[in-house]
């Protein structure tokens, strides 16, 4: 039996081709899906609960595959539910998805799936070694899980399926992987497992795998033995070279991919095309696991920052802009710990220079002059109130701190006042480890709702 | 002297999840590829992006014609000293390695 999937994008909220998307749903696909979530932004989002898309935007690509979906009678699937996976994030797509279904008028069964971790139940998981370290991470430990703010396992097929089964019209899933809801449905009806996942991995950023990477909308067709990828956007191609590239896209190994419950191996996958804009691919294999495992993400508060940015455009500190600011970080630390009783124990303070190394810091390599040097300074305190009064008394030397004793009073360039802007609770990724699962459900929850408009 | 930037068509890197990152090199044809592949040392990219060359794991993919590098980002992706949120600039560190 042939599955289509139909992927408008790489994520909501990116924007596809409502042109492409409308010739996808001419070829009647049999479920359309669409990630909504990554790592790749960084872990405020995990950290916050929050989605990194504006939220009218979100709606509006939404409402347009709401729309699709119920005129072809099909199931969408999103995964990952604003950028993280949360509950918050599921939550907050399903309201928007009841706010739409009532402007449309749409009477729909909404599965949300969510991936949240309780951190008790993980530190008995510790406890009970269901938990390993990925590298290059060490052993997990009750207090690391105890900093997360949110912890989410990145769910498979399995709980996708199970969504489905309820006869969910729509499914909003908390974290996944990118692949998993791609892959579910044909794997249900039979396709060749290996297929499934590979196709998955080729279609999980939309055109990304074609020619034209921004178009956005893609169709894959699998069966028993493969799968079959074509671009819906006007003049889009897909060339073997093109899709088996796409094996390389944020993946570390182009050959092996761990999923829940196995791994798929790409070593024998044969890429033919099959006209100029489409490519068949056979060959991929499945491994199935010994155990079935789902990886774990979580981000923790590491504290408050607040920065601030002075511009050097004299000749004399430019040139000499990395001694300038050892020399004023050095004297602003021992300002901070006489004037403010503040050790340095307690804050972080960190200058980049930009224009010099500020995006490769110790590994950059080029040293030519610029005309000017941007000097960002990031300070990250315990509290926001404790960041921005470093920042206030760090704020005059900023503006005047002289090179040596001998030279006269300088004054750089602040862009705005006040100069120095508070950025917030700061996060980071704290786990990159795999947890063992009994049964694929048993660290997620499946909850369905019948809307009536 | 020929720079890896010379021989490729394409160096890019990204993240691979938050605690890796990879740089994916692209080559027109085989010869290219063929010259990187066998004059490019692991031990001299090691150095420039300062992980240790155990830490770096290497395909060299004659079918794509692309040398992918992958190794553990010498700062985790968000941490507060992270300067590269999506780790997209170690590519040009590769730029002028020298393949004579």
């Amino acid at each position: 039996m042939k599955t289509s999937i139909l992927i408008p994008s790489g994520v909501l909220g990116l924007g596809f081709d409502k042109a492409a998307l409308e010739r996808g749903m001419d070829k009647n696909p049999d479920a359309i899906c669409i990630d909504g979530g990554s790592t790749d932004s960084g872990p405020f989002y995990l950290g916050t609960g929050t989605s990194k898309y504006s939220e009218a935007v979100t709606r509006s690509e939404w409402k347009d595959l709401m729309l699709a979906r119920a005129h072809a009678n099909i199931p969408l699937i999103i995964g990952s539910c604003g950028t993280c996976g949360t509950q918050q994030t599921v939550d907050w797509m399903y309201k928007l998805t009841c706010d739409i279904a009532q402007e449309l008028g749409q009477s729909v069964r909404i599965a949300r799936l969510y991936s949240d971790q309780n951190q008790d139940h993980l530190v008995t998981q510790i406890n009970n070694q269901n938990i390993s370290a990925l590298p290059p991470l060490n052993d997990l430990h009750a207090t690391t899980v105890k900093r997360c703010t949110n912890i989410v396992a990145l769910a498979g097929i399995e709980q996708i399926n199970q969504a489905l089964d309820t006869g969910a019209d729509i499914i909003l899933a908390g974290r996944t992987t990118d692949t998993a809801i791609i892959a579910a449905l044909p794997i249900q009806r039979g396709a060749h497992e290996g297929a499934a996942w590979h196709g998955a991995k080729i279609g999980e950023c939309g055109a990304l795998c074609s020619t034209n990477p921004t178009s956005g909308v893609i169709m894959i067709e699998f069966d028993e033995l493969g799968f079959t990828v074509q671009p819906l956007a006007q003049g889009a191609c897909c060339t073997p070279h093109s899709v088996s590239a796409h094996m390389l896209y944020e993946n570390a190994d182009p050959i092996n991919l761990t999923e829940p419950g196995g791994s798929l191996n790409v070593a024998e996958a044969v890429y033919t095309a099959v006209d100029e804009r489409c490519v068949r691919v056979t060959g991929s294999q499945w491994i199935p696991g010994t155990s079935y495992t789902v990886k774990l993400e979580g981000a923790g508060l590491c504290g408050y920052q607040t920065s601030a940015l002075v511009l050097l455009r004299q000749p004399h500190y430019v040139a000499n802009a990395s001694q300038w600011c050892n020399k004023l970080s050095t004297f602003l630390v021992q300002q901070i710990s006489e004037r403010m009783n503040i050790a340095s124990s307690d804050y972080s303070l960190e200058f980049r220079l930009i224009g010099v190394d500020a995006t490769l810091g110790n590994l950059e390599t080029q040293n030519s002059l610029p005309a000017e040097v941007g000097v960002l300074m990031l300070v990250t305190a315990q509290s926001q109130s404790m960041a921005t009064d470093i920042a206030r008394l760090c704020n005059p030397f900023l503006l005047h701190f002289p090179l040596t004793e001998s030279e006269s009073l300088p004054t750089f360039a602040f862009p705005y006042s006040p100069a120095e802007s508070e950025r917030g609770a700061v996060y980071e990724f704290l786990l990159n480890h795999v947890l063992e699962l009994q049964h694929p459900m048993d660290a997620f929850k499946l909850q369905v709702e019948d809307f009536s408009a | 002297m020929t720079t890896l930037a010379e021989v490729s068509k394409n160096i890019r890197s990204k993240n691979a999840g938050p605690f890796w990152a990879t740089i994916d090199i692209f080559f027109d044809d085989k010869q290219h590829f063929e010259h990187a592949s066998q004059n490019l040392q692991t031990q001299v990219v090691a150095a420039q992006l300062q992980v240790a060359e155990n830490q770096l794991k290497r395909f060299d993919l004659a079918d794509i014609l692309v040398i992918k590098i992958s190794f553990p980002r010498p700062i985790v992706q968000g941490h507060i000293s992270d300067r590269d949120m999506h780790g997209a600039q170690y590519a040009w560190l590769l730029s002028d390695i020298p393949l004579d």
